[in-house]
């Protein structure tokens, strides 16, 4: 009991979430945790859910289950109240303001947080990114595919989230932008401390960089574990790896 | 040619309006994908509302503050009572919504203050200047508009409330994601445009005198302009706005009389958008795969 009290709790707990569009229910109680920084990966085919799940996450459609961030219930608060809380969420197709300069997307990221605080994070930002300062000016939809993947990681970064949640930040992307990418991801987890959520079909990829990994199949989670024993599965490797 | 300048001039001072009311109908349009029919009711009702102000010895710069005041706040709590419910409905069913909302002010406009025309003051008085050829209120209320339309682009340019307002419009799902109250941002920009559309009926009211269809000819020519400019970009729809008061003064002036020059400008329109679809400056996204 006592142990139990002192045990902190998980980044994100999920328990037993429904969600779906309509009367059609997509997911069908999903029970995992996110630990404390690292990178966890929820894996599966097209189709299978993976991006409901992180819109159940986070309010964007109706859901039916329990989620704490640490501890504390999130479920049925509004998106923002969410964003607010500390939920970075990079969405599918990016979420990228194309009509906006690249500098007004960024100047969005922060948008939450005091004046001056983000100056910093800026700068990190641009650490990552380097190229997204010299194209500060230009509107966004201008940027090639892996200079909007960056921009949109960097504005939810601006959010100083505690649990960043991307959906296929691969998605189109040449293997070579990928791979930077990827590395990124990798320092931004062991820098700033960011627990986060990697929604990926590309399971190779994502078992390589994760630290966890789920296998989600219409709605359920079918497996879960350590990437590197993930990685050795025979049947995820037979399905998703190809080898 | 000085009556020539003289046309032009006063053009330019209802372009103001017409420009200021195209920006009210632009920002709600960006917003919500619809055309607000009853922007020009809310500015009608608005100048009722200093009128009385004023007539209860308010002094025409407290009541222009205080009118201004009232119908941002009033502005937003139409988007929230009324429009909010109405996220996701029908198309027929939003028009439907702001049909209502026109005949709904308009009748209580009548109602409250009668149907006969007023007089409304002008804190500009004096003679004509430049030569005698634009009235002191001419002047002043292009000086007014112009200073509103300057404040309003700074605004949306330059703040981070104003950038905000701007993706929330854009992009509710995405805006969300960081953070911003979409809800808020959409209901501010309603009280915005109510505020716009109210000082333009203060600036209109001194010349076309007031009374509860004060305001429907100055709609048609505003979304004339909006349209003409391109309804997608606010800084064409106030171009528009200003083309048609100039196009409207020197076509009744010199071509086809006071009766046509609506008629007129509504063809030119035509002609455009036969032509250009999106309007003069409609925006098209420059967008990369
Ligand atoms: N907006 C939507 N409306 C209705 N059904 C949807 C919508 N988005 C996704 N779906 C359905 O939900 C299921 C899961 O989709 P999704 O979560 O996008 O899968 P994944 O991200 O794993 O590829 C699919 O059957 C898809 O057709
Ligand atoms: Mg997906």
């Amino acid at each position: 009991m006592l142990e139990m009290l002192l045990r902190p709790a998980p980044m994100l707990r999920v328990a037993g979430l429904h969600a779906g569009y309509g009367d059609v229910e997509v997911l069908h109680g999903l029970d995992f945790t996110v630990g404390w920084g690292g990178i966890t990966a929820l894996l599966g085919a097209n189709g299978a859910g993976k991006t409901t799940t992180l819109r159940a996450l986070c309010g964007m459609i109706r859901a039916a289950g329990r989620v704490q961030l640490e501890g504390a219930d999130i479920a049925g608060l509004a998106t923002e109240d969410i964003a607010r809380r500390g939920v970075g969420h990079v969405p599918d197709g990016r979420g990228t303001l194309m009509e906006l300069t690249v500098e007004e997307n960024l100047r969005l990221g922060a948008y939450t947080r005091r004046r001056g605080e983000e100056a910093a994070d800026l700068r990190r930002v641009f650490g990552y990114f380097p190229r997204l300062r010299q194209r500060l000016r230009q509107q966004a939809g201008t940027l090639s595919g892996g200079e909007q993947q960056m921009l949109a990681i960097g504005r939810a970064l601006l959010l100083r989230p505690k649990l960043l949640l991307l959906d296929e930040p691969s998605f189109g992307l040449a293997p070579l932008v990928v791979r930077e990418i990827f590395g990124i991801m990798r320092r931004i987890s062991a820098d700033d401390g960011v627990s986060i959520l990697l929604v990926e079909q590309n399971a190779g990829l994502a078992l390589e960089l994760a630290d966890t990994a789920f296998l989600l199949e219409t709605g359920r989670i079918v497996t879960a574990g350590p990437a590197a024993e993930l990685r050795e599965n025979a049947a995820i490797r037979r399905s998703y790896l190809g080898y | 040619m000085d009556e020539f300048l003289h046309q032009v001039l006063s053009g330019v001072a209802s372009g103001g309006i017409y420009a200021s009311v195209a920006l009210a109908l632009v920002m709600i349009f960006q917003a919500t994908h619809h055309v607000n029919f009853a922007q020009g009711e809310m500015a009608m009702f608005s100048t009722f509302i200093a009128l009385a102000l004023i007539e209860a010895g308010v002094p025409y710069w407290g009541a222009f503050a205080i009118t201004v005041l009232l119908s941002l706040i009033l502005g937003a709590a139409i988007q929230r009572v009324l429009l909010t419910p109405m996220a996701g409905s029908p198309v027929l069913a939003s028009v439907g919504v702001f049909i209502g909302l026109l005949l709904i002010f308009n009748s209580i406009a009548g109602w409250l203050f009668g149907y006969t025309l007023k007089p409304f003051p002008t804190p500009f008085e004096g003679p004509p200047v430049l030569g005698g050829f634009v009235t002191r209120h001419d002047l002043g209320s292009t000086a007014v508009t112009l200073a509103v339309l300057g404040g309003v682009y700074g605004f949306f340019r330059f703040t981070n409330l104003g950038l905000a307002m701007r993706a929330a419009a854009y992009n509710p799902v995405s805006s969300r994601l960081m953070g911003i109250r979409v809800g808020r941002m959409l209901a501010l920009g309603w009280g915005l445009a109510a505020a716009i559309g109210a000082i333009a009926g203060m600036m209109v009211a001194p010349v076309v005198f007031l009374d509860p269809n004060m305001m429907s000819g100055v709609l048609l020519y505003a979304f004339a302009g909006a349209l003409l400019g391109g309804i997608s970009n606010p800084l064409g729809a106030v171009f528009g706005g200003f083309a048609i008061g100039v196009i409207e003064n020197l076509a009744g002036a010199y071509l086809v009389g006071p009766e046509l020059k609506l008629t007129l400008a509504l063809a030119i329109i035509v002609a455009v958008l036969t032509v250009r679809p999106a309007g003069l400056f409609g925006r098209t996204v420059v967008s990369r795969v």
